[in-house]
């Protein structure tokens, strides 16, 4: 790897026949990711276009506070040539956990990455930055994450925040968040940082956001939060199986009984498929086999921000804040009520005691029309 | 004030156009909005277990709730910008200035209001023949609250439209960091509707009993009927 920089940079498609890939297997590659990323059928040739002709895109893929899972998912990715071309072949020149090297070898490979390839090279980072504690809570090589991600930074082409920890910070960014635990948007400023969230994001929704930026060479059109539009701008409501369960009003009560058993809808035991977006329910996980919802769970909306804080993970209605658990909103609004038609009621008393006279006064003069009506 | 007065010279009383017809209009039409949107709300966020036979291509019930909901939505939305239109553009009772405190004064009546109505320290007659100063601000505060409640709403069905209008929201998921947060709010929102209708039915059932001046009957035919004196005192 170190010598091949100073040389000719092979393209992934060479890198592929070598490893032992036919243009069989290469181009079903490319159609299918043509397909996840939602192109035209032109798309696939698009695709060879870009990895027969570019050198490989050198990769540096920080782990800060993570637990791998992210990695995990992606090399499970239902494609081999996935794993192949990212792990072993897509010049992934640093990555904590993959990494033959170790040690001061490691290191040294990172600095010459990151000098020879100066904003050139694609920093994927898996995992959140602890900003407590001067950064004591993740070190590696005797550097804090937040040193290591800030020169990493700088010189990166663009920036890829892989799963909820670099996106949101998930777990541990919890409350009461004790390591700071903070996201990679709100460290890194001036540089493109597409996200990919999830716990984990999906394998191809991973290999996606890859294979877009080499073959445009640009980075897929992100929504409004910054996630790759092609695989986040649907909610798992929108895409699931069991929708038609949901309109028609047919729902699990709880996850024993006979509704459960026929597939009906997970709304009202608390499934967050409404709230979150994702690709699960088309792409599904494992090689397409399957996703939580279609194994009878809620989805608990691992792709969304703050997913650990936002409400129990069985109960539709989340906990009022301040009033302790098992405190819905609905709860806290029933006692407001009372409290309100006690007030009310104590104000009407008061008004027949206090204005009485007001009242009186009205009344008489209603006696006194009917007088002069002579209805008496 | 004394009774015996009274019955040698009962009050007469001026008739007053209060309510405009299209506050009268926007009114009910607000009323029967949240009403619906109440019912249906309760409902989305919580549905009863009804248990049915049919399949569930024979059922629909739940979509047609929900699409019940955001119908009432959107008349509830075109409802509410109708109001901020009318008040630059209807007469003195309806006007923004009822609404949004812009001097000291505004914040003296306000005061007044809660001595003479909610504490009853104070003993004198409610002069005001429009919205008082209290329940002007207060009014203020709901169409917060409806700006709360069309910020959410649309913000969350945003996601399920491909029309421009509803388009013009999905900046909202994202300031509140996802529909989670948004669905929340929505739902605590809705609750400050049911406590200010309560309070709001209670107060003008309070106000036509001490006052007599038609407060009930005003949002239907617009008049209020105010004494004479309180011309004499304005002259």
């Amino acid at each position: 790897m170190l010598t091949e920089t100073s040389t000719h940079r092979k393209t992934y498609y060479e890198e592929l026949r070598d490893k032992g890939y036919t243009r069989r297997d290469f181009m079903k590659f490319c159609t299918l990711f043509a397909a996840y990323m939602g192109l035209q059928s032109t798309g696939a040739a698009q695709i060879a276009d870009a990895l027969k002709n570019t050198p490989r895109v050198p990769v540096i893929w920080l782990h800060f506070q993570e637990c791998t899972c992210c990695s995990e998912s992606f090399i499970r990715s239902s494609h081999p040539i996935v794993a192949d071309i990212i792990l072993d072949k897509l010049s992934l020149d640093y990555s904590e956990t993959l990494m033959a090297a170790a040690g001061h070898q490691a290191e040294e490979v990172r600095a010459k990455t990151m000098k020879d390839h100066y904003g050139e090279y694609i920093l994927c980072v898996e995992g959140s930055v602890p900003m407590g504690g001067d950064g004591e809570y993740c070190c590696i090589g005797g550097k804090s994450a937040l040193n290591i991600l800030e020169e990493t930074a700088a010189g990166a082409k663009a920036i890829i925040a892989w799963g909820s920890c670099a996106c949101n910070g998930c777990v541990q960014a919890a409350k009461p968040n004790p390591t700071q635990a903070t996201p990679i948007h709100k460290i890194v400023k001036g540089k493109p940082i597409v996200k990919v969230p999830g716990c984990p994001p999906i394998g191809e929704v991973m290999a996606g956001t890859i294979v877009h930026i080499i073959t445009f060479g640009t980075l897929p059109e992100l929504d409004g939060t910054g996630r790759p539009k092609a695989f986040y701008s649907k909610r798992i409501h929108d895409s699931c199986y069991r929708r038609p369960y949901y309109d028609a009003g047919l729902f699990v009560e709880t996850f024993d009984d006979e509704n459960a058993r026929r597939g009906y809808c997970l709304y009202k035991v608390g499934c967050k498929g409404p709230s979150t977006y994702n690709s699960c329910g088309i792409m599904k996980w494992n090689n397409g086999v399957s996703f939580p919802i279609q194994s009878g769970h809620g989805c608990f909306g691992c792709s969304e921000e703050k997913f650990w804080d936002n409400g129990p993970i069985y109960q539709r209605l989340p906990n009022f804040p301040g009033f302790g658990i098992e405190t819905s909103a609905d709860k806290v609004g029933m006692v407001a009520l009372g409290v309100t038609a006690a007030g009310i009621a104590a104000h009407a008393v008061a008004t027949n005691l206090r204005k009485h006279k007001m009242v009186d006064h009205l009344i008489d003069e209603g006696k006194q029309s009917d007088r002069d009506l002579k209805l008496d | 004030m004394e009774a015996t007065t009274v019955q040698s010279k009962p009050q007469v009383l001026r008739r007053v156009f209060v309510w405009q017809l299209p506050v009268r209009y926007y009114h009910w039409v607000n009323a029967l909005c949240i009403l619906v949107l109440t019912a249906t709300g309760f409902i989305i966020g919580d549905p009863p277990a009804l248990l049915s036979g049919k399949e569930a291509y024979a059922n629909f019930w739940f979509g047609t709730t929900r699409f019940i909901h955001f119908v009432a939505a959107y008349i509830f939305l075109f409802n509410f910008l109708f109001r901020i239109y009318w008040g630059f553009v209807g007469n003195h009772f309806a006007s923004w200035k009822n609404f949004i405190p812009t001097n000291k004064k505004f914040f003296q009546d306000m005061w007044r209001v809660i001595q003479v109505d909610i504490f009853m320290t104070k003993k004198e007659e409610e002069g005001a023949i429009g919205h008082n100063r209290l329940a002007g601000f207060i009014y203020f505060l709901t169409f917060i609250a409806f700006a709360i409640q069309c910020l959410t709403g649309f913000g969350l069905y945003a996601a399920m439209s491909d029309w421009w209008l509803p388009g013009l929201f999905t900046w909202v998921p994202t300031l509140f960091g996802g529909d989670f947060m948004l669905r929340q709010i929505h739902h605590w929102a809705m609750w400050f509707f049911i406590l200010f209708t309560v309070v709001h039915v209670y107060l003008v059932f309070y106000h036509d009993y001490v006052e007599g001046r038609g407060e009930l009957s005003s949002m239907a035919g617009g008049w209020k009927f105010i004494e004479e004196k309180y011309f004499n005192k304005k002259k």
